[in-house]
């Protein structure tokens, strides 16, 4: 079968209705999206939420106690006190980034679900709105155990603690919308390697979650600013210590960076390859 | 009825320098069972997906139940039912929660489209397998529920990508059947297929694509009429070339595909006597069929 040659028309700016198949039709539409992982989720909730929960308790308290009998008093805190919030953070952080990664991609490319529901009045703008909303949430329920467990061992002091939840949230849907990018791109589940090891893990070592920003070298603290996990965690920890929040207005504007511009990101990378 | 439900006009498709859908124009009125027929790679699945609106046309315009597309896609696709190529139905549910799952993507309450679950399963000879989950149905069950799947908005129009492929003949017979029952109840279907027999049951009207044009349109008795026109002698098991040689002479005309001979014949008996002396071959003798029409217009058979 020879393939004959064709000149597209010139077309310099796209319809409307092309740029905007990729963002949600309505405020509710994505509900539908979001309901259908949940009722997923409900089916296996204990086991995914042990799963979620066993890998931040192991470092909390194997770091927490075991580090923290060497390194002492941190910040003016005991070193579990001081990694609880950053436990918490880095949580949300990981729960967000694998439920976008690992379960979307199954839900885009293996089970083809967003093909089904492409075919029905929603568009992909709901969809990956839904999915983003989604991996929100799920980020939620890690950090919520986390910092109910903190809590109860008094390394959360309430009331200020209650300022955690919406940040919680809110960093939830920066992850989870970074990583849909990841995912928009990814051929196989092989390359969400790389964005572990070349993004993941180093916003776990380098954004305070383990120790203090101020450890590290100057430029290196510069482009510690950059990552959105820093700002998590900054807004997280006095709350979660009882202190004052400094630049609180600067941290949120970042997360709402964050999951604002790589949800539109990769809202168009997702037009690309599912409506080409 | 002569509204038309679907219409294409002067639809191009390209992927990169690849014409997929070229100048294809054609119309499905409401009520009418339309197929589009061609070798797997013609362009079929493109074309539904432009359709749908989920693939924009590079030139032509394209309405869906009046809707233009893809500028008001979504609102159209409420009123449309779609049966894809691969099953995607969601393995994490059973039956049952397939189909309420699916109501909500088209704004149905829950309990709106729960009382619709019984007679979509009945509809799908399902019932039995409401509760049992997708990875325990066999291949046909597995289509017949995507099929009532995609009555849960009680649609105008059905899209249908190759709704047979891969099922076995009893299986098929099945959705053929149940196909049949929708077209009585007014229902407009679009489908694709390169199964020849698929079409001539189903179809009102078809239209014949290769490599993204239409080579030939009509109902499928008018096409066999127009292009054949006379009986068919399959011969098989010796040199096709040599054995043409021999029967040419007897026939309006002859065509080779692979190992088979193709005679086109007026007089059938004159030719099944000489192939009557011949025991090294097997033969079949038949009425004119869309494969027939298929590889008269492009030299080749439609099952690739």
């Amino acid at each position: 079968m020879d393939a004959r040659s064709y000149d597209p028309p010139d077309r310099p700016m796209k319809p409307a209705h092309e740029r905007f198949a990729a963002l949600p039709a309505n405020a509710a539409n994505w509900c539908a999206v979001w309901r259908r992982n949940y009722l997923v989720w409900r089916k296996l909730a204990l086991a995914s939420m042990f799963g979620n929960l066993a890998d931040p308790m192991i470092y909390l308290f194997g770091l927490g106690f075991g580090l923290g009998l060497m390194v002492g008093r941190v910040d003016g805190v005991s070193y579990i006190a001081f990694l609880a919030a950053g436990t918490v953070a880095s949580s949300v952080m990981m729960s967000a980034s694998f439920e976008s990664m690992y379960s979307g991609f199954s839900r885009m490319h293996v089970q083809r679900t967003w093909e089904a529901i492409m075919h029905t009045p929603l568009t992909l703008g709901d969809i990956v709105l839904g999915e983003i909303v989604w991996s929100a949430s799920k980020s939620v329920l890690s950090g919520v155990a986390i910092l109910l467990v903190a809590g109860a061992l008094g390394y959360a002091q309430f009331p200020s603690t209650l300022v955690v939840l919406p940040v919680i949230a809110l960093a939830g849907l920066a992850f989870a919308s970074l990583a849909m990018i990841v995912t928009a791109l990814a051929p196989s589940y092989d390359f969400f390697m790389f964005y572990q090891t070349l993004a993941l893990t180093p916003m776990l070592l380098l954004s305070g979650v383990f120790f203090p920003v101020s450890q590290l070298p100057a430029a290196a603290r510069f482009a510690t600013e950059l990552l959105p996990l820093t700002h998590a965690v900054d807004l997280i920890r006095p709350a979660m210590l009882g202190r004052p929040i400094d630049d609180a207005a600067l941290h949120v504007a970042v997360l709402v960076f964050y999951s604002i511009v790589p949800f539109l990101i990769s809202a168009v990378l997702l037009r690309r390859r599912m409506m080409r | 009825m002569t509204e038309a439900a679907i219409e294409f006009h002067r639809v191009k498709k390209h992927y990169g320098g690849k014409v997929v859908v070229d100048d294809l124009s054609f119309d499905v009125r409401a009520g009418e069972c339309f197929g589009l027929l061609g070798p797997n790679g013609a362009g079929k699945t493109t074309t539904l997906r432009m359709l749908l609106g989920i693939a924009a046309p590079d030139a032509g315009s394209i309405r869906l139940c009046g809707e233009p597309i893809p500028a008001r896609a979504r609102h159209a696709r409420t009123r449309v039912g779609v049966v894809p190529q691969f099953d995607n139905l969601d393995p994490d549910f059973t039956v049952r929660e397939n189909l309420l799952v699916f109501g909500r993507y088209f704004g149905l309450s829950t309990g709106a489209t729960r009382a619709l679950v019984p007679s979509l399963l009945e509809f799908a000879r399902l019932e039995h397998k409401a509760d049992a989950r997708v990875s325990e149905l066999s291949g046909g069950m597995k289509r017949r529920l995507t099929l009532a799947r995609a009555l849960v908005n009680d649609p105008d129009v059905l899209v249908m990508d190759e709704p047979t492929t891969g099922l076995d003949p009893q299986a098929r017979h099945l959705i053929w059947e149940r196909l049949r029952s929708l077209l009585s109840r007014g229902k407009t279907i679009l489908l694709t297929t390169h199964f020849m027999e698929e079409a001539e049951r189903l179809c009102d009207r078809l239209c014949v694509i290769e490599e993204g044009r239409k080579i030939a349109e009509g109902a499928p008795k008018e096409l066999i009429a127009a292009e054949i026109g006379c009986d068919v002698i399959e011969a098989y098991g010796a040199d096709p070339f040599a054995l043409r040689d021999e029967l040419a002479p007897l026939a309006v005309r002859t065509e080779i595909s692979g190992e088979t001979l193709f005679c086109y014949v007026n007089d059938p008996q004159a030719v099944l006597a000489r192939l009557k002396q011949r025991d090294d071959l097997r033969y079949l003798h038949r009425p004119a069929n869309l494969e027939d029409v298929f590889l008269r217009l492009t030299g080749r058979d439609m099952q690739e």
